[in-house]
């Protein structure tokens, strides 16, 4: 009786955890189809293709000069962040001393927990003002930069820990320089990894809007390449300022351009997701060696292992 | 060396910020004192009128600067986030990880993850067009009537925008986050602890439960700070939906709030119509002082992660 009981109760305890947590998935996949099909709905409703190349003109007309802008923010950004991520990467994973790259990994970690409006704080204190660029394309990619530099960091040093020692073994054993055996031996493997970091980066600085609210300002007009002195519209500002408007121009611009804005990253994500993944897999051979998540997974110990017998 | 300095770089910018926002912190530091922490008026006075000077510094006449509804608002709301995603978050990983796999578990996980990938001013968007009238017409409404135990929960539920919707908001930027890490410690736990709980007899629920749960509990907790550091600090959503209230505390779940990040974010055209600069460096304090809590946040959630990564070495809890 007693111990009928206790297995009822158990049952149902069983019953109501495995319910709950499957409501809990429902849940957030639930929020997620409702976001998505809500800006898809509305977005394509409003969205009409001469957008692309009519500029904004008060509270209605294109997205034409918030694309340019955005295009040319994330450029700028690129262009700054990529050399230094990779470089500063390259540098953790293959030459720093244990120590350093502790040190290097920790401050990037803490930079990346920075709030972005802080960050576009900093830019508008130093950029805008101490300089006196004014709102600016490149004080905008600048801001921009420090937002994607830890992330392109971190990956681009994940992905070289991803290459087997024994690749640079028998670069060194033919008689390859650290140099020679980076340039040809190890970043082929990795390249992969570092340019879903770099892609990744770009969707993320696609998508930011307050580092820029402080230091790119707000244009109607097409960006020109005068970079400073001169503001510039990006896509995430008509979202959140044309949404606040009265009008129902201005509504339609801004789902038009939550619309475009989420198609982008949305693509960006799963397109890198989906090459990279069967690039890794064809790369690294199938079957026969483990495949990229298992080696993020035993990542720390297989990379302390390597070290250790490189030193000795 | 390029690379060196290359390396180097991530230094040279924390250090930047840092530095910078300091110093643009310390005439409003001299002016405002601790004030700045328990005064509830952010005025930024008569931008128009005379300047005063005090402490040695210049403002705008009947200027003051208190941030303590800011620091209210940001807590509060990051803590309502933290209380509906950590549940949600915990099960949905424990699906991801025990009851899914192959092609439905990746296609589950990628949907996840491109939560997190979505736009904060999307998500605001949605918030504002979607959620805040679901909670002013539905929510709000059921809950003021079925909640007249605790306090908190009653009272007019207005436009929606506000300290609930902010919650939601940073709810569903946060869950992704924990989600993803706690399904990597889940399918951390050593098979054969979750198989000697079944020849204990243990149903699958009580495995879960009575082990996996205890195994990742620091990783876990250090996931959590690190959601509730990325919460204190998200910007353009809470903007979107918090109401943005001034010189105002939250009475009720529904009360109109603002926190620091986005009202630094509102404050742009302030910041530039003040003469006396006063306005700058009162937001670069606050500035200083988002940036401390978040740091601080993230740096103690470093510090339970890699503790439990530590005793799980000790124990000789290897990753399968």
């Amino acid at each position: 009786m007693i111990a009928g009981g206790r297995r009822r109760r158990r049952k149902i305890h069983r019953f109501l955890g495995w319910g709950c947590a499957w409501l809990a998935a429902g849940l957030v996949l639930c929020c997620l189809a409702d976001m998505v099909g809500t800006v898809l709905l509305r977005g394509l409703e409003s969205f009409r293709w001469r957008m692309l190349w009519t500029p904004t003109s008060g509270s209605s007309g294109g997205l034409e000069n918030a694309l340019l802008g955005t295009l040319l923010l994330v450029a700028i950004s690129v262009a700054i962040a990529a050399p230094l991520g990779i470089l500063g990467g390259v540098y953790t994973a293959e030459f720093a001393g244990r120590r350093t790259a502790r040190v290097i990994r920790f401050v990037a970690e803490i930079l990346s927990g920075v709030p972005s409006i802080v960050i576009g704080y900093f830019a508008y204190l130093l950029l805008v003002q101490a300089c006196g660029w004014g709102f600016s394309a490149l004080a905008g990619g600048i801001s921009l930069t420090v937002m994607m530099l830890p992330y392109i960091l971190r990956s681009t040093e994940a992905s070289l820990q991803q290459v087997p020692l024994t690749l640079r073994e028998a670069a060194w054993g033919v008689g390859m320089t650290r140099f020679q055996t980076i340039r040809y031996v190890v970043v082929k493997p990795a390249m992969a990894g570092m340019a879903t970091g770099v892609l990744l980066a770009v969707a993320i600085a696609m998508g930011e809007t307050a580092p820029l609210l402080y230091t790119a300002g707000w244009s109607t007009m097409n960006p020109n390449l005068q970079l400073t002195h001169q503001p510039v519209g990006y896509l995430t500002y008509i979202v959140y300022k044309y949404i606040e408007m009265p009008f129902p121009d201005a509504h339609a611009l801004a789902y038009s351009a939550a619309l475009v804005l989420l198609m982008v990253v949305l693509l960006l994500n799963v397109a890198v997701r989906a090459v990279v993944g069967h690039a890794s897999v064809l790369r690294f051979g199938r079957g026969r060696s483990p495949r990229s998540e298992d080696y993020r997974r035993a990542g720390g110990e297989t990379w302390q292992i390597q070290r250790k017998r490189r030193r000795s | 060396m390029a690379a060196g300095i290359a390396a180097s770089s991530p230094v040279v910018f924390l250090a930047g910020i840092v530095t910078i926002v300091v110093i643009q912190a310390i005439p409003s530091i001299r002016f405002s004192g601790w004030h700045f922490l328990t005064s509830l008026t952010w005025n930024i006075g008569n931008v128009y009128g005379g300047l005063e000077h005090e402490h040695g510094v210049t403002a705008a006449s009947g200027a003051s600067f208190g941030s303590r509804v800011f620091i209210v608002g940001t807590v509060a709301s990051s803590v309502i986030a933290l209380l509906m995603a950590v549940p949600v978050s915990l099960l949905t990983a424990v699906i991801l990880a025990y009851r899914t796999r192959g092609v439905v578990r990746t296609i589950l996980s990628t949907l996840v993850e491109l939560l997190a990938g979505i736009p904060s001013v999307v998500i605001g968007l949605w918030g504002m067009t979607v959620l805040t009238p679901w909670i002013s017409t539905q929510l709000g409404p059921l809950l003021s009537r079925a909640g007249g135990v605790i306090p908190y929960l009653r009272g007019p539920v207005g436009t929606g925008m506000g300290l609930l919707a902010s919650g939601c908001v940073l709810a569903i930027m946060v869950v992704p986050i924990i989600t993803a890490t706690t399904r990597d410690l889940l399918l951390q736990v050593p098979t054969l602890y979750r198989e000697g709980g079944v020849g204990l007899g243990m149903t699958d629920w009580e495995v879960v439960r009575h082990i996996c749960f205890p195994c990742i509990r620091e990783g876990f907790i250090g996931a959590v700070a690190l959601g509730f550091g990325r919460a204190m600090g998200e910007t353009m959503a809470v903007l979107m939906v918090s109401g943005n209230a001034v010189n105002l505390l939250p009475q009720n779940l529904y009360s109109p709030i603002s926190t620091m990040a986005a009202f630094i974010a509102d404050q742009l055209d302030s910041a530039l119509t003040d003469a006396s600069k006063m306005a700058v460096h009162a937001l670069s304090e606050l500035a200083l002082l988002l940036m401390i809590l978040t740091v601080a946040t993230n740096l103690a959630a470093r510090l339970l992660v890699s503790s439990g990564r530590w005793r799980q070495r000790r124990t000789g809890v290897d990753a399968p």
